[in-house]
This record gives structure tokens, C-alpha cells and sequence, in this order.
């Protein structure tokens, strides 16, 4: 076994806010994704329009530049805002709130992309059907909508979580203590960053392997009921 | 917002996408030099062949790019064997060492591209090679490889954006890239606005560029396959 010279649990700790990282901006992510795809196909020119805009700026910045923009960035915008509303103190941003936010808004333009073609892949007629039995948009959304949309957005949902989870090493950059900062910690204190990082790097395996099983049976379920040629 | 600091500073940014350039571009190219044999091998019969490769793929496609320099940069100089052989001159810089990652990272990366492209090819085509009686190489170069590759560019397109912003990384271990300059800009300026944006305006350009030059590509090597324009 490779001795970490006590620093397990530290690096457990950190193991443990990556995936508090990982798991919060998944949220944010899927919330802005089903809102960006209902946006890209929405009548509504200016909805559409948005929408495009903020996928196309997403896809062409990278991540670190994105989040250091909103890290030091929105520094000077909180401080430059908060006197006008009243507020006298200076306000340090929150890293893992500038982390979070930053990669839940990156990758709410790719769940936008993914939503997008899992609505497109149900029938039309499924929808016309649910209206013309009279249920109202939300009813038409929740019960025949979403439950066929979840099957054919799996794979590429699956697909932004797994490089979603590598991301969060970034948070490291601004300061959060995720388990790359604990290494580096670890590493200086002990001069043997090899052994740490590769820790980590086993760590970050061990996470994505278990999600690609997950993923796997996910999949099984949503997936009763259509019959396989 | 003071344009002015960036006017006055333009020079970091054109050295820094100096950087980003050619530390894209070459690692783009020893990558894919890289993926090209391993991607054929990894499609060969024998598991002997295939464990090393697959092991290879999954180690850097499933841990970050940054971990992934940080086992290079810091990591290497761990081991007193590296430091005291020839190559140590070079995994001291931090240069190399980021060329060494990106290399790696993108190699695994097309390799996997490469193979499904490999592996999508039709059967007809080989049986017709074979009949032909094209030796396994010449079949590989002439009829496998040309309709992989074809078949990969738009993906492959992907990797090369990717791999564009991944270099952003650099910056981390002291190389004035683009996004280096605009840390650079930041701290002495104090000015995180104009620094980031300018850096995120230079990113979009070359993303753009590179898009419009890959289907540009498209348009002259596959020119035969285009939808055909119905009069």
C-alpha cells in the first residue's frame, strides 16, 4: 500500500467536496440545459436567439478563462455593486460558489445541446396525441414528454458528467480545497507529488468508473419497454 | 472598463498566442503521428496488444488535464532516476513539460477517435482489397486509413477545440499563453474584466477559424460525399 504519510483523510476530505462540486453543478447545469433546449425551441425569436448566443459563447472559452473571469471578475463587480444597494463592507467572492456556478453555467450550454435532441427524438405525435386528449402544456411536459426525453439523453448526459467531474480540478486554480489543492498541499509538505497526484488521479477513476456503471444500469431502466432490433 | 490597458499591452497577448499556437499546433500533430499506430493496433486481434493501449486510453481520458500536468511537472522530479538521466534537462522546463502532457492527452483522445473510424469501416472495401490481393500494410494505406480519416474529421474537429482550450492550462505552470498574459494583465493591472474578456475574445476567434478551416477541409477533400444540391 503507499504510505501518504497521514494525509488520507485529507485527501478524502477533498475527494469529498470535488463531488460536492461535481454534484451541485450538475444541478445548476441541468437547470439551465432544460431551459436553454426549451429556449432553442421555442417560437419565440428572441428566446431562440438567446439561447444560440449563450451555447456559442460557452463553446468557444475555455473553461479556466471562464472561471477566472467570474472568480476575479465578479471580485470587482459584487464591490462595485453592493456600495450603490447600501452595502458598506468588502465582500470576498466564495470560491466554491465562483466554481460552482462557473461550471454549471459551462456546462448548461452542453445539457443544452443534449436536451435539445433528446425532445427532438420523441415523436411529434406523441405530443399532438397528449394534446389532443386535452392535457395542458406542463401535464403534456411531465407525464409524456419528459419520461421518453430521459432514455435518449442518457448517453450524451453521461457524456457531459464524466468531463463535468475532470473539470472540477479546476476549482483548485481559485482556491477551493478540492482534492488536486490537497495534493498539492500534501505534495509540498512531503516532496512527493508523484504519489499524491497519482492518488488523485486513481481517485478521479474510481469516480468516473463508478458513474459509467451507474450510467450503464440507468440506462437499463429508461430503456424498459423499447424493443431492440 | 479601460480599453487603453489592453491597447497599451498588446504585445503580451501576441506573445502569448504565439505560445498557445505553436504548443497547439505541434502537440495536435505528435499526438496524432502518436494515435495513428495505436489506434490500428488497438483494433488488432491479440488482448496482449490491445491491454497496454486500452490501459493508456483510459488512464488519460479519465482523469483532468491538470492532474494530469501537475504528475509531469511536479511529479517526475520525485524520482531521482529521471533527475539525474538526460531527459531531465528537459522535464525541468516547463515548456516541455506541458508539450510532453498535451501530446499524450490528445494522442489517447484521437486514438479512440481514430478506432471507431477504423472500425466503421465497410466490410465490402477490405473484401475487395483482399480480392485485389493488397498485402495487409498496402490495404491499410490505401483503403482503410484514407476513409478513417474522412470519416474522423468531424469529430477530430472537436478534439482540436478541445485541445485549444485545454492549453489555456498552461498558464498554470508559468507559461505566458493567452490566458497567461491576461493573468499576467490581471495582477499588475488589477483589472479582471478587460484582461479575461480580451483573452476569451482571442479564444473565440481562433475556435471560429478553426471551424471554418475544418469545413472548409470538408468541403475540398470530401467534395464527392457533400449532399447533393437538387436543381
Amino acid at each position: 500500500m503507499i504510505n501518504l504519510h497521514g494525509y488520507g483523510p485529507s485527501i478524502l476530505e477533498g475527494t469529498f467536496l470535488t463531488i460536492a462540486v461535481s454534484l451541485a453543478a450538475l444541478a445548476l447545469s441541468m437547470l439551465l440545459g432544460i431551459l436553454g433546449a426549451l429556449g432553442k425551441l421555442s417560437g419565440s425569436l428572441s428566446l431562440r436567439l438567446a439561447a444560440q448566443t449563450y451555447t456559442t459563447i460557452i463553446r468557444g472559452i475555455p473553461d479556466l478563462v471562464l472561471m477566472l473571469l467570474v472568480f476575479f471578475g465578479g471580485q470587482v463587480f459584487i464591490n462595485q455593486v453592493a456600495p450603490l444597494l447600501g452595502y458598506e463592507d468588502y465582500i470576498d467572492i466564495n470560491p466554491f460558489i465562483a466554481g460552482v456556478s462557473t461550471i454549471g453555467f459551462i456546462f448548461g450550454a452542453y445539457m443544452t445541446e443534449t436536451f435539445r435532441g433528446a425532445i427532438l427524438a420523441v415523436p411529434r405525435g406523441q405530443i399532438e396525441a397528449a394534446y389532443a386528449y386535452g392535457m395542458r402544456r406542463d401535464q403534456m411536459f411531465r407525464r409524456i414528454l419528459m419520461p421518453q426525453m430521459i432514455r435518449h439523453a442518457i448517453p450524451g448526459f453521461g457524456n457531459n458528467w464524466l468531463v463535468l467531474v475532470k473539470t472540477t480540478a479546476l476549482v483548485s486554480i481559485i482556491g477551493l480545497d478540492d482534492m488536486v489543492r490537497k495534493a498539492s498541499l500534501a505534495a509540498g509538505a512531503t516532496r512527493l507529488p508523484f504519489t499524491f497526484y497519482l492518488v488523485v488521479a486513481f481517485n478521479y477513476l474510481v469516480i468516473t468508473s463508478i458513474s459509467v456503471y451507474l450510467l450503464r444500469w440507468l440506462e437499463t431502466r429508461y430503456s424498459a419497454g423499447v424493443i431492440r432490433a | 472598463m479601460d480599453i487603453a490597458i489592453i491597447f497599451d499591452n498588446i504585445g503580451i497577448y501576441l506573445e502569448g498566442l504565439q505560445t498557445t499556437a505553436w504548443l497547439v499546433s505541434l502537440s495536435l500533430l505528435l499526438g496524432l503521428v502518436l494515435a495513428i499506430p495505436l489506434a490500428v493496433l488497438r483494433t488488432a486481434k491479440s488482448y496482449a496488444v490491445q491491454a497496454p493501449i486500452r490501459a493508456y486510453i483510459y488512464f488519460f481520458r479519465g482523469t483532468p488535464l491538470l492532474v494530469q500536468m501537475f504528475i509531469v511537472y511536479y511529479g517526475f522530479g520525485q524520482f531521482e532516476v529521471i533527475k539525474t538521466s538526460f531527459v531531465w534537462p528537459l522535464f525541468r522546463e516547463a515548456w516541455f513539460c506541458a508539450l510532453f502532457t498535451f501530446t499524450l492527452n490528445t494522442g489517447a483522445y484521437t486514438t479512440e477517435i481514430l478506432r471507431g473510424a477504423i472500425e466503421a469501416t465497410p466490410h465490402g472495401e477490405i473484401e475487395a482489397a483482399k480480392a485485389a490481393g493488397m498485402s495487409r500494410l498496402l490495404m491499410l494505406r490505401r483503403i482503410v486509413l484514407p476513409s478513417a480519416f474522412r470519416r474522423a474529421l468531424p469529430q477530430y474537429s472537436n478534439e482540436i477545440i478541445f485541445m485549444l482550450h485545454g492549453s489555456s492550462l498552461a498558464s498554470v505552470i508559468t507559461l505566458v499563453d493567452i490566458t497567461g498574459a491576461a493573468r499576467i494583465i490581471n495582477s499588475r493591472f488589477y483589472s479582471p474584466y478587460e484582461a479575461f474578456l480580451t483573452a476569451a475574445v482571442f479564444y473565440m476567434t481562433l475556435t471560429f477559424m478553426i471551424v471554418f478551416l475544418v469545413k472548409q477541409l470538408e468541403k475540398r477533400w470530401f467534395a464527392h460525399l457533400q449532399p447533393q444540391k437538387t436543381s
